[in-house]
């Protein structure tokens, strides 16, 4: 297998060999737009069913921790870019070190998911049938609310139970609200963990591929003739960092301003 | 036509990327704070197509690339486009399916049958 950057036999030149190979990692990201694309399709629709049980369910994530991985996911695409740049100006040494900061921020933002998911498992929030929407205004001691963060959050599923029953005069029609204010809830929450989960599987592939990169580049493969694996790996880290750019506005911020 | 050598990003315009991708950041939170209706949604959606092109044009050097690349590029987008109107149109037009309670309020059908249906 050559790994050295000569022209192979169906190629003219060495730049039309580079672009083929650009050309067709953005052959395959399109492949993945459209796959998270039909992820994205299936939110869509069921937050325009939904709106008051995704808000309620949205302001049960962490904003600061979800924040936090926006920008450590930036910042590594940031390191990502910075290693390409190393390897097309030939600074060799350069091109694993900042691979490893890549590979660094990305672990981080994986430890970060897993601390928010375990939160929401014990905060009632898998779908399933441990899952109550209610359990931390119930046990607000358990979640570590208190305060004006316990009585929003009272508020808040007060008037989700209220959007959806079709009586709120008697305490059937209550009942039968919060019934379906958990199951609307559930189906957020089935996105959420989808939909990051799916990300989260992006990242884990990323950072394997990460990983052979390292090892490649402290070999000092990587230079101005040859960096196509950098360039390409480069550009999936990009995409992935892309699909976050739209699942935290759309996962994290669907009601803030009530919270 | 081959493109001679490769266009280099310099790492002043990553730095600038990696800013303005910050900001954005910071502004989408601030923005998702202040109550403005429906229009949260928009808001929210133009900040994070605009980080999304800053990322595509300069990190993954969509700027440079050569305009076959930049076609397929644009082409993803289109098929993407395809999927979400059609789909929506599809969804926002159609009437919801009663709910079994809707039914029950609902006085029984009294005209027959149409030929041709079955029960």
């Amino acid at each position: 297998m050559h790994r050295t950057g000569e022209l192979y036999g169906q190629f003219q030149t060495l730049d039309q060999q580079k672009e083929s190979a650009t050309l067709g990692m953005w052959v395959f990201l399109i492949t993945e737009i459209l796959f998270f694309g039909g992820v994205f399709m299936a939110y869509t629709i069921n937050r325009h069913a939904y709106p008051t049980a995704f808000g309620v369910g949205g302001n049960m994530l962490d904003l600061a921790l979800g924040f936090g991985n926006t920008v450590v996911l930036i910042a590594s695409s940031f390191t990502m870019a910075m290693s390409v740049w190393s390897a097309q100006t030939s600074r060799k040494k350069a091109v694993p070190v900042w691979l490893v900061a890549t590979l660094a921020l990305g672990s981080v933002f994986l430890g970060i998911k897993v601390v928010e998911y375990k939160q929401k498992f014990d905060h009632h929030l898998i779908p399933g049938h441990g899952f109550d929407i209610t359990y931390c205004s119930n046990n607000p001691s358990a979640c570590g609310l208190s305060g004006k963060a316990l009585e929003d959050e009272k508020k808040e599923i007060e008037e989700g139970i209220r959007a959806e029953t079709d009586d709120p005069n008697t305490p059937e029609g209550l009942a039968r609200g919060l019934i379906a204010l958990n199951a609307h809830a559930q189906l957020y929450f089935s996105l959420y963990f989808g939909m990051t989960g799916l990300h989260a599987l992006h990242m884990i592939i990323g950072a394997g591929l990460l990983l052979w990169l390292i090892f490649e580049g402290f070999k000092g493969r990587f230079d101005a003739n040859y960096n196509t694996p950098v360039e390409n790996i480069g550009l999936y880290w990009h995409f992935v960092d892309i699909v976050w750019i739209f699942l935290f506005p759309l996962l994290y911020l669907i009601n803030r301003h009530l919270a | 036509m081959a493109e001679h050598s490769e266009h280099i990003v310099s790492p002043k315009i990553y730095a600038v990327v990696l800013t303005a991708l910050l900001v954005g950041t910071v502004l989408t939170v601030q923005a998702a704070k202040i109550d403005l209706g429906r229009w949260n949604i928009v808001l929210a959606l133009t900040i994070a197509v605009t980080k999304m092109t800053l990322v595509i044009l300069f990190f993954m050097h969509g700027k440079y690339s050569s305009r076959r690349t930049k076609l397929i590029i644009a082409s993803g987008f289109f098929w993407l486009a395809i999927m979400l109107v059609l789909t929506l149109a599809d969804y926002t037009t159609r009437h919801p399916e009663p709910s079994r309670s809707q039914l029950q309020q609902t006085p029984a059908r009294t005209s027959p049958v149409p030929s041709g249906f079955s029960a």
